[in-house]
């Protein structure tokens, strides 16, 4: 669970959920997306309707039920041995990175 | 060539009918003369699929070549192919050229099949018409002022127009099953855990699976065959041994119990759809097996659980596009922060902004135990209905589609109206069982799908089902006139 508590406003939920543009600044922010000033209101719109959508759940009853997060029951997170199975080879994956430098990937400067 | 299935070029290669690279040359050919049209493809390989169909035809020269060796087959752009660009229909990687090979590509290609290009597909598997893709749109071929159905798109396309016998896909909520339903082939996507997901850029991991689209219910068993089975690699692969799915395809109907689910037939369902299935219904009685109606009341709610799990998964999974280890970097960043956020703000597409937003927002402070949490205990609802129903039946039988394939554009303007689409296909995914849409008739001239999902891991005997229905008919072996 994210902690970022209190970003979002608290508001009484209903079927029909309309988002404000504060919403959208602070979900995008969250989501690291820098959006245009056209794109803003298209999803103000478009997640109010998902938000409505999803909020259908609210009439399932679901007292006792456990949360399901595998598809599969019983399926277990299998663990290997701690021992090196790869070679190095920051070179290949590199090839792809927009901008490296002696091995090493650049990022604008974060600290001054 | 073009019109054999995967089993017929198997034989004909054997027999020296043609050569691999007769076949690679003839269907590279198709592809090319087709593209302008259907935009299948995001990637045409053909240097790389000439050489590998040289090599092809020097195994099947020296004998005991692996069993689809020469089999031109091409691969949705979602698999990582070491060397070759890997998009996943994005600008976030229009130039990413994979360092290493997906499980499903390394198999494939061990079995002798010969790659011809990557298909075109939704942004990041995440849309139902394949008009998401930063690559342009897919055409249907049966129609190409309609859609294809999304997200596998272009696979789909490219397999009903005879441009390849059969081609890899992904179905996280329908990705597979509803463009085979909407371009009239057959595709199937098994249980999560039984094809290894790794090298398969991921949207949604507790519910993405790997599956195939083919012509026919036997070149699907082919294909499954070849890239199903246990994967150290994937943490969610499972342990369980594959079992032979062309040997079990002619297993007679007797006694085979049909679910036909209450929910399926209600409301909503067009009665064209509902006719060309009551009469493949009729067919698989008349071959002995039982019609039961069973009710899943939990299933309406498939829709709005799947519209929370899938973008929280989403939102966590497409952090890593950042702009500094691969993929798409804006000009000139300010500092980090303005990095990431125009990176990504500019690399993806609309639908994929408001899926990461979704995600971020159900999981968001405040709304987690209001929106995720509830929504994981729905899917055990639904999970449980279905375990439920597979107590009484051995498969459940309803549509794919709540329509045919629809006109370009028709449904972009409301992401709900487009992601109503999958209502019948998403249950599945919530619940991991294994799903098949094989083609059943044709309305106002487009094919509609049937799907049989079963029991987790019963690939064997949706397969079988959609076989033997497809030894009675002939909607499977359609092809659109102007491919032919």
């Amino acid at each position: 669970m994210y902690d970022f508590a209190p970003i979002f406003p608290k508001f009484q939920r209903h079927y029909h959920m309309s988002l404000r543009r504060s919403d959208i600044d602070n979900i995008a922010r969250l989501a690291r997306l820098a959006l245009s000033e056209a794109e803003i209101p298209v999803y103000i719109d478009s997640l109010s309707r998902i938000i409505g959508l999803v909020s259908e759940l609210d009439r399932a009853a679901t007292g006792g039920v456990e949360p399901m997060s595998h598809p599969l029951a019983g399926q277990k997170q299998r663990q290997r041995a701690d021992a090196v199975t790869e070679s190095d080879q920051h070179e290949l994956y590199q090839r792809n990175a927009p901008q490296v430098l002696a091995g090493l990937y650049l990022v604008p400067k974060v600290i001054e | 060539m073009h019109s054999e299935t995967v089993a017929e070029l198997i034989a004909g290669l054997k027999e020296r009918k043609y050569s691999a690279t007769e076949l690679a040359r003839e269907m590279l050919g198709r592809i090319q003369r087709a593209q302008p049209e259907l935009n299948a493809f995001i990637t045409i390989e053909a240097e790389s699929a000439l050489a590998a169909a040289a090599e092809a035809d020097r195994r099947l020269a020296a004998g005991g070549a692996p069993p689809l060796t020469g089999v031109p087959i091409a691969h949705k752009d979602i698999f990582c192919a070491a060397g070759s660009r890997t998009t996943c229909g994005s600008k976030m990687l229009a130039n990413f050229v994979s360092p290493y090979d997906a499980t499903v590509v390394a198999r494939l290609r061990a079995a002798g099949a010969v790659v011809l290009g990557k298909t075109n597909m939704d942004e990041f598997a995440m849309g139902s018409s394949n008009e998401t893709s930063h690559f342009g749109a897919v055409r249907n071929p049966w129609d190409p002022s309609r859609v294809p159905g999304g997200s596998s798109g272009g696979s789909a396309a490219a397999v009903a127009a005879r441009l390849v016998p059969a081609a890899t896909a992904t179905d996280t909520g329908g990705s597979i099953r509803q463009p085979a339903a909407l371009c009239g082939v057959t595709g199937i996507k098994p249980t999560y855990g039984r094809v290894s997901r790794y090298g398969m850029i991921a949207f949604a991991s507790s519910l993405d699976q790997a599956g195939v689209i083919a012509r026919s219910a036997q070149d699907a068993a082919l294909m499954l065959g070849a890239m199903a089975g246990f994967d150290e690699r994937d943490s969610t692969s499972v342990d369980a041994p594959v079992p032979d799915y062309v040997g079990g395809l002619d297993r007679p109907l007797r006694g085979l119990r049909i679910g036909l689910l209450k929910e399926f037939f209600d409301k909503g369902l067009d009665p064209a759809i509902e006719a060309c299935l009551r009469t493949a219904l009729e067919a698989l009685r008349a071959q002995g097996a039982e019609l039961r109606d069973v009710s899943l009341p939990n299933l309406p709610l498939s829709v709005p659980t799947y519209y929370v799990v899938a973008p929280a998964e989403c939102s966590s999974n497409l952090a890593r596009f950042d702009g500094v280890r691969f993929g798409h970097r804006c000009e000139e960043p300010r500092d980090l922060k303005d990095l990431y956020e125009r990176s990504r703000g500019e690399g993806f597409g609309a639908e994929v902004k408001r899926r990461i937003m979704t995600g971020t927002y159900v999981l968001s402070a405040g709304y987690y135990d209001a929106y995720y949490l509830k929504a994981q205990r729905v899917r055990q609802l639904i999970a449980s209905d279905f375990a439920r129903a597979f107590a009484q039946v051995d498969v459940l039988i309803g549509p794919t589609t709540p329509t045919v394939a629809f006109e370009l554009g028709a449904k972009t303007a409301d992401p709900i109206t487009m992601y109503l689409n999958d209502i019948y296909t998403i249950g599945a995914n919530l619940a991991g069982l294994p799903a098949v849409s094989i083609p059943c008739g044709f309305v106002q001239g487009l094919p509609v799908g049937l799907q049989i999902v079963g029991a987790h891991f019963a690939e064997e005997r949706i397969l079988n089902v959609a076989h033997r229905y497809q030894r009675e008919t002939d909607w499977h072996a359609r092809a659109p006139e102007a491919y032919r």
